[in-house]
This record gives C-alpha cells, sequence and structure tokens, in this order.
C-alpha cells in the first residue's frame, strides 16, 4: 500500500494557470509519503473530505506524534509550541473556540458592516489620492482586513508593518528553518503585551480573553496570534486574488457592475474557485476507518485533505472548471468543515463582498499596470495569493 | 418539515442563519444554534436542507412529516 513517491508542498500552479488547483492534486485519493517519510493520504475526493472533516476519529491535534507536516517549516512552526484551538480536539478545541464565537456572530458582523464600508471606503480613498498605477496588495487588500481585525480584536493598528511582516515570514515556506520559529516567537511576544496592557480596558476581543482568568497568558497570546493572522492574511490574498480572477473575466465583472446584488452569490464563487488554503486541511487517523472507492486508511496515517480540488468537483459544480459569478457555490470547502470550520467567515464574507463590490463600483477602469504573465503568486506561502498586484485605473 | 437542533455539535459557523433566517438564530449568550420554529411552512423545505447539507457540524435534522 505504501508507494514510494514524496507529495511536495506547497505545490507549483499548472503553467500559465495560476488559478487552478497544483497538478499533483488532480488525481484519485492516494497514500504517499511526506517529506519526513510519514504516511500520509492525500484525499481529492469532496464526499471523502466531507466525511474526514466531520468525523471525530480524525484528530486535530499537531502534537500527534505522526501528525501530517507539509513541510519542515510547518513542523517547526506547530509542533513545537503551544496551540491554538487550530490544532486541538474536543472537548478543549470547543472550550477555547466557544469564548471566541460571539464576536463572529451573524448579527455581529451585520452591525458592523457600516464601519466595514467606511474603512474600505477611506482605504480605497487613499489609494486614488496616490494615483495610478498602485500596488492594490500594499494600498487596499492588506490594510482593509488589517484594520478591521484590529478594531475586532482591539490591537494598535500603527503596528501593522510589524505584525503583517512577521505573519508573511511565518507562512513562508521557502524561508531557512529558524526564520518562521523567531516570527512566531516574535508574534507570540507581541500579543502577550498587548493583552498585558489591556489590564482595565475592556475593548475588544484580546481584553475579553485576558481578563476571563481562566486562560493562561500563553493561551491568550497563542490564540490572539491565530486571529491576528487569520483575520488578515486569508482576507487579504482573497481580496487581491478575487480581484486579478475579475480582471481576468471581464464578462463576469461586467455582470456584478450591473447587478450589485450578485455579490454575495460571486464571493461564494472565488472562494470555491481559488481556495486559498492550497496546501490541504490536515488530519491524523485515530483508528482504521474505510472512505470508501478504495481508501482504507490505517492508524496514524496522515491525512492532507485538499480541498481546492475538492471544490473543482463536477458532480457537486457542474462546470467546476470555469468562474461562474452566478452558480450556487455554498457548498464549497474554502473555510474547511467539520467543527474547525473557519470560525471568522461571516467576517470574511463581509469584508469580501464589501471590499470586491466597492472596488467594482468606485474604479470601472480598473485593469493590470504589468502583463498578466508578470504577476508573482504566492505559490510557496501556506495561504496562497499575490506578492503584489500592480493595477491602472 | 420537523426540525431538529443539536447545539453539542453546533459550531457557530452561522451557515444556517444565512440560508434560513426565519427558521435557525444564534444565542448572544454562546453563539449557538437557536431554533426559532421546529415545523416551518413547507415552502421552505428547500432551504431548510440546504442549511442542513452546509452545517459543518451536522447539527440539523430534518423529517418529513405528514401534514
Amino acid at each position: 500500500m505504501t508507494t514510494a513517491e514524496q507529495l511536495g508542498l506547497p505545490a507549483p500552479r499548472p503553467a500559465g494557470c495560476p488559478f487552478d488547483p497544483p497538478p499533483n492534486h488532480r488525481r484519485a485519493s492516494a497514500r504517499f509519503s511526506l517529506w519526513d517519510g510519514n504516511p500520509c493520504w492525500l484525499l481529492t475526493d469532496y464526499q471523502q473530505i466531507r466525511t474526514v472533516l466531520m468525523d471525530r476519529r480524525f484528530s486535530a491535534d499537531a502534537h500527534h506524534p505522526t501528525f501530517p507536516f507539509t513541510n519542515p517549516v510547518a513542523r517547526e512552526v506547530i509542533a513545537t509550541r503551544k496551540q491554538s484551538f487550530l490544532r486541538m480536539d474536543d472537548p478543549e478545541h470547543s472550550r477555547l473556540r466557544r469564548m471566541m464565537t460571539t464576536d463572529f456572530l451573524i448579527k455581529k458582523v451585520d452591525a458592523l458592516r457600516p464601519r466595514i464600508q467606511r474603512i474600505v471606503d477611506q482605504t480605497l480613498d487613499e489609494m486614488i489620492a496616490t494615483g495610478s498605477p498602485a500596488d492594490l496588495v500594499a494600498r487596499f487588500a492588506l490594510p482593509v482586513p488589517s484594520l478591521v481585525i484590529c478594531e475586532l480584536l482591539g490591537v494598535p493598528y500603527a503596528d501593522h508593518e510589524f505584525f503583517q511582516e512577521q505573519g508573511r515570514l511565518l507562512l513562508d515556506t521557502s524561508q531557512p528553518l529558524g526564520v518562521p520559529q523567531q516570527a512566531m516567537d516574535a508574534l507570540t511576544g507581541y500579543l502577550a503585551e498587548v493583552a498585558a496592557a489591556k489590564q482595565g480596558d475592556p475593548d475588544g476581543v484580546i481584553a475579553k480573553l485576558a481578563a476571563r482568568g481562566d486562560l493562561t497568558p500563553e493561551e491568550v497570546a497563542a490564540n490572539g496570534v491565530l486571529l491576528l493572522l487569520a483575520g488578515h492574511e486569508t482576507t487579504a490574498n482573497m481580496t487581491s486574488l478575487s480581484t486579478v480572477a475579475l480582471l481576468r473575466h471581464p464578462a463576469q465583472a461586467e455582470r456584478l457592475r450591473q447587478d450589485p446584488g450578485l455579490i454575495l452569490g460571486a464571493v461564494e464563487e472565488l472562494l470555491r474557485y481559488l481556495t486559498i488554503v492550497h496546501t490541504g486541511v490536515p488530519r491524523v487517523a485515530l483508528e482504521r476507518v474505510d472512505l470508501g472507492g478504495g481508501v482504507v486508511v490505517e492508524e496514524g496515517d496522515g491525512v492532507l485533505c485538499a480541498i481546492s480540488t475538492a471544490n473543482r468537483d463536477p458532480e457537486l459544480f457542474g462546470d467546476a472548471e470555469q468562474l461562474d459569478v452566478e452558480r450556487d457555490a455554498r457548498r464549497h470547502l474554502a473555510f474547511g468543515f467539520g467543527v474547525h470550520q473557519c470560525l471568522g467567515q461571516p467576517l470574511a464574507r463581509a469584508e469580501l463582498q464589501i471590499a470586491l463590490g466597492t472596488l467594482l463600483r468606485r474604479l470601472p477602469t480598473l485593469r493590470l499596470a504589468v502583463p498578466f504573465e508578470e504577476l508573482r503568486f504566492r505559490t510557496e506561502a501556506l495561504i496562497y495569493g499575490l506578492h503584489e498586484l500592480p493595477v491602472a485605473w | 418539515m420537523h426540525v431538529t437542533v443539536d447545539q453539542d455539535r453546533c459550531c457557530s459557523s452561522g451557515q444556517c442563519v444565512l440560508t434560513a433566517p426565519t427558521v435557525f438564530d444564534q444565542s448572544d449568550e454562546d453563539g449557538l444554534v437557536v431554533l426559532l420554529q421546529d415545523r416551518p411552512a413547507p415552502e421552505l423545505a428547500a432551504k431548510l436542507r440546504t442549511a442542513a447539507a452546509l452545517c459543518p457540524g451536522g447539527a440539523i435534522t430534518l423529517a418529513e412529516v405528514a401534514r
């Protein structure tokens, strides 16, 4: 059953098709060896992935001895320190996560929409004022979610250059060993300082966690790092990548300009089509599980759920290789599935709907300022996206 | 259609509220699913099926009822 074939991750995209899943993810579910020799399944089937992510026989605990790390950097950063709830199982996962769920309720996020709209408008005003061309990543895609999550968490936006840079280093698998670890240490130390400075200040999620009394300062910092990074890196990359996808599909962008109400479904479709969590969602099997289709996962096997491939399932999404903003794409797995499905998804949806809708409306002549072939995509990062996006209008 | 929800399985994704807001809500206290009505009108059946399919925790159970 074990093959000698090694699974490289993150994997390069097909030539000229930066929106399509890596070629080594476009195959039937199969068992591989990871870089460290540990056996690992790459699951590509939508139903198998849904089953795994909902099944408690598959653990998200990164301290399990055969938990699948996609590269040495991921193991260094994740396995060696206090964990956020991202890499834990219930009941501990649920205990921590439920301390934060009320901050991301649909009605809470809906109440934030006017504030998000103001942040989007002000950021766009500033980009326009600096003049065309501009780097959409640095001027718009990154500042908007950073400003929003800083307000929500109670983290000073003045420190954005520090935490954005450390976040970038942490998620960059091309960095030498040691660099991501230093970035994680720096971010954890920073969040611990932010939390310590919150004594008596009730504003923001960090202050709320720090004031609880049943969390250690390390737990507050570890979960604060997760919220801060997940709160800006993901949405920033989705914003810039979605913008390029729409610029490459001008008829789709035009439909959204004609009918702004389509933006809700369009964001789901962009999440499906682009799937920025592109190294797979990792789990380890706690016992032998037959997933059907000849896939029998042995106890201790790692499993990587290739959600980018599952999101191109033709049975579920029809003409799945095409971007179609009028498609019902709601069953995509871009936010994961099961108990670990993205906590911040209501916020991410609101930010993407407002940011992309406003960008299309206010800059009808938006276009790439360099040839498409010259764009630098973040193939080597744990979150896919663009390093920069030169645009003109 | 008879609807039941299992709060122990709820992950607070909010998918049910987005899909069928007259049937599902989220608690202000703990963020967990709150059922607003357990026998919604037949015309909501398609939305209920979507909400159940989108629920990441499998917290929503639907049963056909004779009317």
